[in-house]
């Protein structure tokens, strides 16, 4: 998809009337788009070359690149920096930020760094805790809550304002994020605490992996029951698995993962078990994709994420769009 | 002590009357307060609330109570202080996943907010970020003195709020 008004690479879009950011995730999905996201793992270390060799694997199949902010509780290169250096060329990414490790006076000095560098997309996180990291002996902060920090968030962007009450002299333009996991207790009420989020500023969702598809069907539903369905975007989390034995290990160990029973036979049965994990990937896409109130997938292909364009080209969601890439109208002339 | 904090969110409808009567009589007492002075209360009622709801729920004084909100289960509770509802690392089996022998607060907030008239639109209210200066002092003298309009000694300086409402931001045009 190019847009009419396509600005120079790495230069912001105008914000269209009713948009919140320049973005292009956000155009994508406010022209009723099915989007896609996916995560990039951010390196154990200071060479840029490695974000930029990571980001090019999703060249032309997604619109808009996770940076993760210490996901699982592990260290690696800051989601700060990774958006730096991703919005220095024009990609999009959405900017993670966790409650885990900073407390209010960071985090709002981040929102505003972030969308002075071209950060359009925000995804407010409460975060992993730090038992489950590489850095168990680490001080948990969580001086907010990811509602909270939602609502900090937007009260910059639409009053101008931190939350001392003292006045920014501009706000940061960006597109709200939340996460959901429909999968883990108190599933009837999942639904519930989302609607929390979208009444403090969330715009769009991205979830935890969605293998269960009755479970998911049931939580959509109950999104439009409590009146969400329609005013927040839906990204729905899926992702290759490597082998039923690791699929296995990570239901067990793996803090809010839920594979059904007929997932893990399924990959055991398979002669190739991470070629039926792809099969299996771009099943749950195409079925996922016609849910009723469901925008868009969130991709995290931990560890296969050269395998991001087969799934996405194999789901046929893209439809024949080409998300922008640094270099793709070059290309295309 | 956990099993007390779990018997608390079974019988959380009986407490929340409890509660109702208390807050009213507290309220009623307020000239009272006034007379001995609220500073000067604080220490011994902040004591005294502290035994009381430390032995009920694990309170941890957090000085903002929102126990009649979370269904009796304390979210300051959940290691990561969570205050508008779970993280989604909740076991299959509710429990938490920081501390895995114990149920997650905030499954136990739906199950007590559910036997609560109106607990499940309560559950629902957003909770605002806590503040952090309230630590340790008395919620129950904190609610006499916002009822009836008395002023707060702990907040040093007023904690947010410009009086005239900001200008709503320009949505379109600006990058």
């Amino acid at each position: 998809m190019k847009f009419a008004d396509e600005p120079l690479a790495g230069q912001p879009l105008p914000i269209l009337p009713g948009h919140s950011s320049p973005g292009r995730l956000e155009r994508v999905l406010r022209a009723g788009g099915f989007a896609i996201t996916s995560e990039l793992a951010p390196p154990d270390s200071a060479d840029a070359e490695e974000v930029y060799r990571r980001a090019r694997l999703f060249d032309g199949y997604v619109d808009a690149i996770n940076a993760t902010d210490g996901s699982g509780a592990n260290c690696h290169m800051s989601s700060v920096a990774v958006c730096a250096l991703l919005t220095r060329i024009g990609y999009a990414p959405v900017m993670q930020i966790s409650c885990r490790d900073k407390n209010r006076i960071a985090i709002q000095g981040d929102i505003l760094g972030g969308a002075a560098m071209g950060v359009c997309n925000m995804l407010c996180l409460s975060g992993d805790g730090v038992q489950a990291g590489d850095h168990p002996q680490a001080k948990p902060v969580f001086d907010l809550d990811s509602t909270s920090l939602l609502g900090i968030a937007r009260t910059m962007r639409d009053e101008m304002r931190f939350q001392s009450g003292r006045k920014l002299t501009s706000a940061p333009q960006v597109f709200l994020g939340a996460a959901e996991n429909p999968n883990v207790p108190p599933v009837q009420h999942r639904a519930a605490r989302l609607a929390k989020k979208v009444a403090n500023g969330a715009q769009f969702v991205q979830t935890q992996y969605c293998y269960d598809l009755p479970l998911l069907r049931d939580f959509l539903k109950s999104a439009e029951d409590v009146g969400i369905a329609d005013k927040v975007f839906m990204l729905i989390g899926v992702g290759p698995l490597r082998n039923a034995k690791a699929a296995d290990w990570m239901r067990r160990n793996v803090p809010g993962i839920h594979i059904p029973d007929s997932v893990i036979k399924r990959l055991a049965g398979a002669e190739d078990q991470t070629q039926e994990g792809i099969n299996l990937c771009v099943d749950l896409i195409q079925e996922i994709r016609e849910m009723k109130g469901v925008h868009g997938v969130h991709v995290m292909a931990f560890k296969q994420e050269d395998r991001v364009p087969e799934i996405i080209e194999r789901s046929g969601v893209l439809a024949g769009r080409v998300p922008w890439y640094p270099g793709r109208d070059a290309n295309a002339a | 002590m956990y099993s007390v904090r779990l018997w608390s969110v079974r019988h959380s409808r009986g407490l929340n009357t409890f509660y109702k009567g208390f807050e009213r009589a507290m309220i009623a007492l307020a000239p009272l307060w006034r007379a001995i002075g609220y500073q000067r209360a604080e220490k011994p009622v902040a004591a005294f609330e502290k035994r009381v709801k430390g032995l009920l729920f694990d309170c941890k004084m957090c000085g903002q109570c929102v126990l009649s909100s979370t269904g009796m289960s304390c979210p300051m509770n959940c290691p990561k202080q969570l205050r508008n509802g779970p993280c989604g690392g909740v076991s299959n089996d509710g429990y938490c996943e920081v501390k895995p022998q114990m149920r997650c607060v905030w499954a136990e907030a739906w199950r007590g907010a559910g036997q609560i008239d109106g607990g499940l639109a309560a559950i629902q209210v957003v909770q605002a970020p806590v503040d952090r200066r309230m630590e340790g002092s008395s919620s129950w003298l904190r609610v006499v003195r916002e009822k009836t309009g008395e002023p707060d000694p702990n907040a040093k300086k007023p904690a947010a709020a410009p009086a005239k409402a900001p200008a709503a931001a320009k949505k379109e045009g600006t990058p």
